[in-house]
């Protein structure tokens, strides 16, 4: 399973990844590499085998109900591209 | 054409815990956009939520106080959109394995009862806030939106219905029931101004028994508009099939101002969420002694509260209903009665001049100035004869605004009536000697001349007079003059 060089820019333009034509060699490479390994197992027979959705045994993983600091709003809006008045700004959505 | 409407619901609910579903931060409303976030409910990459154990309890006390069953195992989901107001998005929820199912809920309409199906309850997290900003020029020219986190991941229960409603009538009695079942077990604020309650609508129209095409109702933000919106589309539906059209499935918003819903979307536009299992958190099996425990502690429902009220203090159902649909109303009630006073009498009071004062200052039963003490105060004063109920009603209302107890206004004011029968019966036959004309009104049979007799009584004694041992007299004044 081989993908293009251009489906590489197409899926890097859309996560607005920029790279350069090394990386994207690479990825073209290890993308290809992750497509090919979802291929091979496909074609495993499962229809005897339970879905699984957990690959560990445990249940009922919970905390208690307490409050805990949050974020300065500083930092949490730090990585934002922009924000105004402590809330994070996108672009216009309806 | 037989009509028949068909109503389903889905309500979401804000548990009222300390901390959100998956971190610690404060789930307490209001405060400045995103004060209340942290990297799990920011979604940033490397974190890991840990579900929050009282959500847990609190979605299966409402699975059994729903007369659901409770599962064994259930899964948590991720629900995947796009749109921002969830930093990771997507939303986790739960799907194919909610912690309940299979439940019912009984509502009283007045001459019938309807025990509606619960399909299911289920536990997930809220979304953020979106405040769409107009055109402003500032990003590239284009209109923008401001996305505040601090409800991000407040744990959300789900309750979805089955299609068993008839009528708007009975979709806002379903919502009024379901709010005090929410309110009696202590679980959410339900708060519909502030969002914490929230309600979406299925509706349809079967004609001669064969099913219609299901429409979704958004955006109704009251009991009131959710009827109203039903009944707008019930008329809208039936209305385009009376004239020979299709009913397109498709999601329609409640415009509030207008009284209208219109589309919002069409079913080819419906989202495919792509849900799978959130590998983050692993799966709930609920100890059955756990489970067990919580069945015992489930408190008093609403509907048993009702026929406790009418059976042990022989309240007139109506009356019931306005005292135990406000929870704390019904606690008032009670504690009123403790400190002594008739029952049916403090009820009177309470679900009629008390609620129309509160309404009034818009004042909320629980900062009410005058407290179960007083009201209890209140209604002694009036049995013992004290004062009347005219009186009382202005006790009340001055009680209600100056704080001051119901026994300190009378004295204050000198407000007692009188009781006393001599000082009565010396009042009623100056009415009696001075209104001649009335007097033989009411002796040639006009009983309206009681009435005007009666009133003068009042009027000497400056509305003090007891007035069922004023009217005895007055009677007995009458009939020796016959
Ligand atoms: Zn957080």
């Amino acid at each position: 399973m081989v993908i293009s060089m251009e489906d590489v820019e197409h899926v890097a333009k859309l996560a607005r990844l920029y790279l350069t034509k090394e990386e994207k060699k690479m990825f073209k490479r290890q993308l290809s590499d992750v497509l090919e390994h979802a291929r091979i197992i496909s074609g495993i027979d499962t229809s005897d085998v339970e879905p699984t959705s957990h690959a560990i045994p445990l249940a009922n993983v919970a905390r208690e109900d307490e409050v805990r600091p949050s974020l300065p709003v500083e930092e949490a809006v730090r990585n934002a591209p922009w924000s105004e008045g402590g809330a994070f700004m996108v672009p216009k959505i309806i | 054409m037989e009509f028949e409407t068909i109503i389903g619901l889905e309500i979401h609910a804000e548990l009222s815990t300390k901390s959100k579903m998956f971190c610690g931060c404060s789930t307490e409303f209001g405060g400045e956009p995103n004060t209340r976030t942290c990297p799990v409910c920011l979604g940033h990459p490397g974190t890991l939520p840990v579900a929050n154990r009282k959500a847990i309890e609190y979605t299966i006390l409402l699975g059994l106080a729903l007369n659901c069953e409770i599962a064994r195992r259930s899964l948590f989901h991720r629900k995947n959109y796009f749109y921002p107001d969830m930093p990771k998005n997507y939303q986790i929820s739960q799907y194919d394995i909610p912690l309940s199912k299979n439940g019912f809920l009984e509502i009283d309409m007045g001459d019938y009862k309807r025990k509606v199906g619960i399909t299911r309850v289920h536990l997930e997290e809220d979304t953020g806030k979106s405040i769409h900003v107009g055109e402003s020029g500032r990003i590239h020219g284009a209109g923008r939106s401001l996305e505040d986190f601090n409800r991000a991941g407040i744990p959300l229960v789900e309750i979805v219905t089955e299609p068993d409603l008839r009528t708007p009538e009975e979709a806002r009695n379903f919502m009024i029931e379901l709010r005090a079942m929410l309110e009696y077990l202590g679980i959410s604020d339900c708060k519909m101004e502030e969002g914490s309650l929230r309600c979406d609508a299925n509706i349809s129209i079967a004609v001669d028994g064969v099913q219609g095409t299901k429409v979704e109702i958004k955006n109704m933000n009251s009991f009131r508009a959710l009827q109203r919106a039903l009944s707008f589309e019930e008329k809208r539906q039936k209305e385009i099939i009376i004239g020979g059209g299709k009913i397109p499935q498709e999601t329609r918003h409640w415009d509030e101002a207008a009284g209208v819903t219109h589309t919002l979307r069409m079913k080819e536009e419906a989202f495919d969420y792509r849900y799978f299992p959130e590998p983050d958190l692993v799966p709930l099996e609920p100890d059955p002694q756990i489970v067990e425990e919580l069945q015992k502690s489930l408190p008093e429902t609403p509907g048993q509260r009702l026929d406790r009220f009418i059976r042990k203090y022989g309240l007139p159902k109506d009356t019931a209903r306005v005292l135990v649909y406000d929870k704390k109303l019904g606690d008032f009630y009670e504690e009123a009665v403790a400190k002594g006073g008739n029952p049916v009498a403090i009820a009177k009071w309470l679900a009629g001049d008390f609620v129309g004062l509160l309404n009034e200052f818009s004042i909320k039963v629980e900062n009410s100035p005058i407290g179960p003490h007083g009201i209890s105060e209140l209604i002694l004063l009036v049995e013992r004869g004290v004062i009347s109920g005219r009186m009382a009603k202005d006790v009340l209302k001055e009680a209600f605004q100056s704080g001051e107890s119901p026994a300190q206004i009378v004295s204050r004011k000198g407000l007692s009536q009188i009781a006393d029968s001599e000082e009565i019966a010396l009042i009623v036959e100056r009415v009696v000697d001075d209104n001649p004309q009335a007097v033989r009104d009411f002796l040639e049979g006009k009983e309206q001349a009681l009435k005007f007799l009666m009133g003068q009584v009042m009027k000497l004694s400056r509305g003090k007079a007891n007035p069922t041992m004023a009217s005895e007299k007055l009677r007995e004044l009458l009939e020796k003059r016959q």
